[in-house]
């Protein structure tokens, strides 16, 4: 070990603390969720168990509370607003479902808190866990205020895919064993093959050119992925790619903790963004005839 | 009830003989009391094993309730932790001189329950094997700890509060060490030979130990304010409902003293029953002890009452709702328990009838105790239950493993001080006598004057003082006033 690592490391950390936080992101990768668009199927939530190797933790697991799901869809009957009847009414519709999945959010809350930096953000504006560094203090799910974060409790590893099954394991990503903190990575292996791709061929990643597997997944095309950054069209050339146009739509803006929109009537909007997390996922409120 | 701290008229050797009394010999309770610790610790360590092998989610940890009964037991032990340094070194400081008999078995809590905190956020660990991460070794790949975040002080602050604690400790026993050298005989006689690290008792020795058994007393107190502040950061850095308040840092040190003073009566009584240390642990200290708990009690109480208001008021929806949840939710027993153990119960400790009457007091103070476990648990575990995600909202109860963990760590406890009141004098020798010396030539006579003195003076000392230092008549003129 040399010493001059060390201080190179520690004024590298000073001038981070100075500066308050990372600003030149390559990327920022970001969703846009159409919930007018969302039936509820839940094909989104069983393309990330397959794609992600997420254990299947079994019924009795399940009810323990002790399930892995990344993507999940939640399901709301009641609008308190609307008032007695009308909530009746409204729940003869059917139920709210919104899609859940880690919000990377920028300001994330499990960052700080991790003393072992195991989660960090990454220059692709991608809030990373590193499942090797883990050592399964958990402050970080507890600090999630979307309650995104799942630990594996236990070793799924035979459980989950006895033989033959661990053949249809993803060979891009790791199994996690027990102890370590997981979460929604909007598929970070795919954003590295693409990236790798792109770089071999000398060019930037275009907009378009993955998907993660929710997003892939989803029949109804609720789940739009791109970076909110950067401007390359699928042509090749400059452009806005479809997310960001979205979010310009819906006049939604990352680093805000409440959005100045001037039409109200816009949708958009970011789950509990009032609590300084920016996260990169906006949702399109659910438009219903009561 | 017999009006003084102490009676003056007991002789040096008849002090020395009691306390030396107490290290020998174990009787039979004595063993039977270590093998009851041992069977809960054995408790502890099968339910450890099992959940190491198998997984954290044994103990029916769960999503949302990551932290459960290790996170309120940690803060439990640390919390008890704080009444050693409150006896030994605050009460040191402004010349408390009524701490003297019963500050080493405090200190040696203090140590003790550090010990045992220490281990829980160890057991709680995912991936506990990979425990040192926390710590800022030097490392080639260059990786640090995130010092952001309140585990890796957590780990400072612990580490260094125990080690301090326990040389504050071993400093204060020196004098009485070598006593103890001087009247053992076998194995203990070469245990003590060492211990004492050839304390003799000369002024140059004293006048060395005076001064850093005083720097380390300062040392000692920030850092007992800082190490819970830091523990209670672990809450109140983050951003949930529940933890996010700013009062937590007060709050937690306000009640780890109450704890602390709690666990300290406890010990008392059964120090003072089974040793038959009715001479040193008398009732009049007994007394005070039990006033300064109820004043530490309502300071408590007051900083719940500040919390609910500032909740209240605040008009934050998500907190507001907890803390209704907390009063009326699935919780609400125990967080009506925590509030009628830590709060109303304390009020028998304002009557003089009770607070001298020793079974009272022991059942009082280990309810008390029960009492500040529970207010560990209601913060840990109802934010965890109902927080801002709706979809999250969940209740769960902890089954065996967690609880063997918790029961065993009390058999790990106990087991620690069993062996150090077999050890080390539970009393301290050297101080009693200069407690009795005080007594007897200065203190009933005029405090103001004392307190001069002391300041002016150097202190005469414990083992052999002299005459010439202490025993000059104290002020004639304030005598008659």
């Amino acid at each position: 070990m040399s010493l001059k690592n060390v201080f190179t490391d520690w004024s590298r950390y000073r001038k981070g603390i100075e500066e308050g936080g990372f600003h030149d992101y390559e990327h920022m990768w970001g969703m846009a969720v159409d919930l007018n668009k969302c039936i509820g199927c839940n094909a989104c939530a069983v393309a990330c168990y397959a794609e992600n190797n997420l254990a299947v933790v079994g019924e009795e697991k399940f009810y323990k509370g002790q399930a892995m799901h990344w993507m999940r869809i939640e399901r709301y009957w009641d609008e308190p607003d609307l008032g007695e009847d009308r909530v009746k009414e409204f729940n003869h519709h059917g139920a709210n479902f919104i899609p859940m999945m880690c919000q990377n959010c920028n300001a994330a809350t499990c960052e700080p808190v991790c003393p072992v930096a195991a989660t960090y953000h990454t220059p692709d504006g991608l809030n990373a866990q590193v499942y090797n560094r883990c050592i399964g203090s958990r402050y970080c799910s507890n600090n999630c205020p979307y309650r995104l974060r799942f630990f594996n409790f236990y070793s799924y590893y035979e459980s989950s895919w006895p033989e033959p099954l661990h053949m249809q394991l993803n060979p891009d990503l790791t199994v996690r064993d027990k102890g370590v903190m997981e979460k929604c990575t909007f598929c970070v292996q795919r954003i590295r093959a693409a990236k790798d791709k792109a770089r071999r061929e000398d060019r930037k990643v275009r907009d378009g050119e993955f998907l993660p597997a929710c997003a892939q997944t989803c029949p109804t095309g609720a789940i739009t992925f791109g970076d909110l950054l950067t401007l390359h069209t699928p042509g090749g050339g400059v452009g806005e790619t479809k997310v960001a146009q979205m979010w310009r739509d819906h006049q939604v803006e990352l680093g805000k903790t409440r959005q100045t929109k001037q039409n109200p009537e816009l949708r958009g909007y970011r789950v509990f963004e009032g609590l300084n997390t920016d996260p990169c996922v906006m949702y399109l409120e659910r438009v219903r005839e009561v | 009830m017999q009006s003084k701290d102490i009676n003056e008229d007991i002789r040096w050797a008849q002090i020395n003989e009691d306390v030396l009394r107490s290290l020998e010999n174990p009787r039979m309770g004595y063993w039977v009391a270590v093998g009851v610790c041992l069977a809960l610790l054995a408790l502890a360590i099968i339910a450890e094993i099992y959940q190491y092998r198998v997984g954290m989610g044994v103990g029916n940890l769960n999503w949302p309730h990551m932290w459960d009964l290790y996170i309120a037991t940690f803060i439990f032990w640390i919390g008890m932790s704080h009444s050693g340094t409150l006896l030994s070194a605050i009460l040191h400081i402004t010349h408390a001189d009524w701490r003297k008999p019963i500050y080493r078995f405090a200190e040696a809590m203090t140590t003790f329950t550090l010990m045992t905190a220490a281990l829980f956020p160890v057991i709680h660990l995912g991936r506990l094997w990979n425990m040192y991460w926390v710590l800022p070794y030097f490392s080639d790949r260059g990786i640090w700890p995130n010092f952001r975040s309140p585990l890796v002080w957590d780990a400072f602050a612990i580490f260094t509060y125990l080690t301090t604690s326990a040389l504050f400790l071993y400093i204060g026993s020196i004098p009485d060490l070598a006593i103890c050298r001087d009247n053992a005989r076998g194995w203990r006689k070469k245990l003590y030979t060492a211990l004492s690290l050839g304390w003799r008792g000369d002024d140059r020795q004293w006048r060395n130990f005076r001064k850093t058994y005083l720097v380390m007393a300062c040392f000692l107190i920030p850092l007992a304010v800082s190490v819970h502040s830091i523990v209670s950061s672990d809450f109140a850095m983050s951003i949930m409902p529940g933890w996010h308040v700013t009062t937590f840092p007060p709050y937690f040190v306000a009640g780890a003293l109450y704890s602390g003073c709690a666990a300290i009566i406890t010990l008392f009584i059964l120090l003072r029953y089974f040793f038959r240390f009715e001479a040193y642990m008398t009732m009049p200290i007994l007394d005070k002890t039990c006033k300064l708990t109820f004043a530490i009690a309502m300071v408590w109480t007051y900083l719940n009452l500040i919390e609910f208001a500032s909740v209240w008021y605040g008009h934050d929806k998500v907190a507001k709702e907890l803390l209704i949840a907390k009063f009326t939710g699935p919780y609400s027993p125990y967080f009506w328990a925590m509030l009628i153990l830590g709060s109303v119960l304390p009020f028998t400790l304002a009557f003089e009838k009770l607070r001298t009457n020793i079974p009272v007091m022991f059942v009082v103070s280990i309810l008390l105790n029960v009492g500040m476990w529970l207010e560990r648990w209601m913060i840990v575990a109802p934010t965890l239950s109902l927080s801002y995600q709706p979809f999250a909202f969940d209740v769960m109860w902890a089954n065996w493993v967690q609880w063997f963990i918790v029961i065993g760590s009390f058999g790990w406890f106990g087991l620690l001080f069993l062996i150090f009141v077999k050890v080390i004098p539970s009393v301290s020798m050297y101080e009693v006598k200069e407690m009795i010396f005080h007594r007897r030539h200065i203190a009933n006579k005029d405090i103001a004057a004392v307190m001069h003195r002391r300041a002016t003076d150097p202190k005469p000392a414990g083992g052999q003082p002299s005459g010439a230092s202490g025993s000059t008549p104290g002020t004639p003129g304030l005598e008659g006033a």
